[in-house]
């Protein structure tokens, strides 16, 4: 069973959700795919090991045989190659590795070399095994990043349990790919509302399976409960709007250690879940 | 160079998502109206809508990344355009997956029968807008679109635009979270980067990250710590860490006013309370955008 935990908006405690949810939850297997901005090691207390590099496929222009004929500058969709009196230049930040330039190139002078766009680590314990994904600062593409996170997947992993990155872009469709339920992390204000709904058409597209914990409940309005009702979204649970969870999570208290009683209504959760995963 | 041409951009940030980077600049775009073009670039989750309620004058479609298309009358299921695809957007039984493919073509270029076409594909809508403080220029990017960050850029060259032919001197941006393509797309050849955070152990990491980030792109940053009573420990934390080339030039504390002005679909700066908190929060948000016009000589 694999669960990916998104939003539309930021800040709305999609962290908050994956590491109880893991934590209350004998042999999960985490990921953090936020890659821009990973905070999952923060709540877990695990010592993690750099135990791979995600990299993309970039040209290496071999001048000697280049006859500067523009092919693949031409046919590069992300102008990521540029046709200069004298040379080829590449902008290594927007090339996506795709394989056109050296494909297309009549002088066979392009090899592709790899780059580093981030790091995957790894943590582990004898009731959680943990994998995050790290984006090197600088670099634009989070994507390749998380895909190649996405391969520590075992598939003898019973539970996985996905943090996706916010927003509802390509990076958040490659974090809940293949997951076999969404949890939206909801924040009931005007804004929570509005990006949750985008994800929410995002979901309908993809054809996944999703509900709704309401975070942070009793602030703002009862607009995004009812959005939920009239869409019939179900609403998993509730977690109220409370300083004392506010400033646990402030220093990385899970909310499961701090507050105890939430592991069985997160492993009631799981249970409800597998259930409705079940009834398709 | 002459003063109208002479337009300021400012990208208010945050690194970690739900910090009150929106509440904060809807503030600003509203202290600074008589002079700032507002952009909201956080196009996947754009939100400045809701406070400014624009009436859309100009709505443009906006073609990011092209998409394959299939010829099934010319395909003759080989497969190597499906082994090619470097991004797995070609399924078993040779279609093209709409939400992977990334529109590079090299499909198009080993089809041996020739039968993939590369088209546009409309992967949102920019938009020029009125509203109580002015033109706004804001995006929605479709639902699992690519290329944000190109999108991100269009906005940003309208908004430019607009300030010139109206005569105002700073764009104010709204970027999105993270670090990545539409962060740096919203930063890129900006005076002035102004970061919000709050006081937890993430958006401290998530804010190392995004100053680092700055530094690269020797962008100067301010820092605004919102929320800041929350965890005085680690507000104490940000502010250490700052000393130096970024300086913290606001802390706010917690307050329900930013949800209460959100819900009457208002800024901070616009609502009237006579609470003394809430006096004093509007206060340091005019401190804020005093700062800013500093800095930059506007």
């Amino acid at each position: 069973m694999r669960i990916a935990v998104a939003s539309g908006k930021g800040g709305t405690g999609k962290t908050l959700i994956a590491t109880s949810l893991a934590l209350s939850l004998e042999g999960a297997h985490i990921l953090d795919a936020d890659v821009e901005e990973p905070n999952c090691s923060l709540f877990l207390d695990l010592d993690t090991k750099k135990i791979a590099t995600a990299t993309v496929p970039i040209p290496d222009i071999d001048t000697d045989l280049c006859t500067l004929c523009g092919k693949c500058s031409d046919s590069c969709e992300y102008n990521a190659l540029a046709n200069l009196p004298g040379q080829i230049l590449l902008f290594d930040k927007i090339c996506h590795g795709c394989g056109v330039c050296s494909y297309v190139c009549p002088e066979d002078a392009i090899t592709e070399v790899d780059k580093p766009l981030g790091y995957i680590f790894e943590g582990k314990n004898e009731h959680i095994t943990f994998h995050y994904g790290e984006l090197i600062v600088g670099e634009e593409l989070a994507t390749p990043v998380i895909s190649r996170l996405m391969k520590t997947i075992d598939k003898n992993d019973k539970i996985v349990i996905v943090d996706s990155p916010p927003g509802s872009a390509c990076p958040m469709v490659e974090a809940i790919h293949g997951a076999d339920f969404v949890i939206l992390a909801g924040e009931p204000t005007p804004f929570g509302l509005s990006d949750m709904k985008i994800v929410v058409e995002s979901l309908i597209k993809l054809g996944t399976k999703f509900g709704v914990i309401i975070n942070k409940d009793g602030v703002g309005n009862n607009e995004l409960e009812l959005f939920c009702k009239e869409n019939e979204i179900p609403i998993l649970m509730k977690i109220p709007f409370d300083m004392e969870i506010a400033k646990q999570n402030s220093v990385g208290i899970p909310l499961v250690k701090g507050f105890p009683e939430y592991e069985s209504k997160f492993q009631n959760l799981y249970s409800n879940i597998e259930e409705m995963v079940k009834n398709e | 160079m002459s003063e109208s041409t002479n337009v300021k951009q400012v990208t208010v940030i945050s690194g970690k998502g739900g910090t009150g980077k929106s509440s904060l600049i809807a503030s600003l775009a509203y202290l600074m109206k008589d002079y700032t073009i507002l952009a909201d670039a956080d196009v996947d989750a754009a939100d400045l809508y809701l406070i400014f309620t624009p009436d859309v004058k100009e709505k443009h479609e906006y073609e990011g990344l092209k998409l394959a298309k299939i010829d099934e009358d010319l395909c003759t299921k080989c497969g190597l355009c499906r082994d090619a695809c470097r991004f797995d957007a070609i399924t078993e039984d040779i279609k093209i997956d709409s939400f992977k493919c990334e529109g590079c073509g090299l499909c198009y270029h080993v089809c041996p029968e020739k039968a993939i076409s590369m088209n546009a594909r409309i992967s949102g809508h920019y938009m020029k807008s009125e509203t109580r403080i002015g033109t706004m220029v804001h995006a929605r990017l479709i639902p699992g679109e690519e290329s944000s960050g190109l999108l991100v850029a269009q906005v940003r060259k309208i908004a430019e635009e607009v300030a010139k032919e109206e005569k105002k001197k700073l764009v104010l941006i709204d970027g999105s979270p993270g670090i990545g393509c539409p962060v740096i797309s919203s930063l890129t050849g900006s005076n002035l980067a102004v970061v919000v955070t709050e006081p937890t152990i993430s958006a401290l990491h998530d804010l190392k990250r995004i100053l680092e980030l700055l530094i690269q792109f020797r962008i100067p940053g301010y820092v605004v710590i919102n929320k800041s009573d929350m965890n005085e420990k680690v507000s104490q934390e940000i502010e250490e860490f700052c000393q130096g080339n970024n300086t913290v030039i606001a802390k706010i504390p917690y307050n329900d006013i930013f949800n209460t002005a959100m819900i009457q679909k208002l800024s901070v700066s616009e609502i009237e309370d006579d609470s003394d908190d809430v006096k004093e929060i509007q206060e340091t948000i005019k401190g804020v955008a005093a700062k800013i016009k500093s800095f930059l000589k506007i």
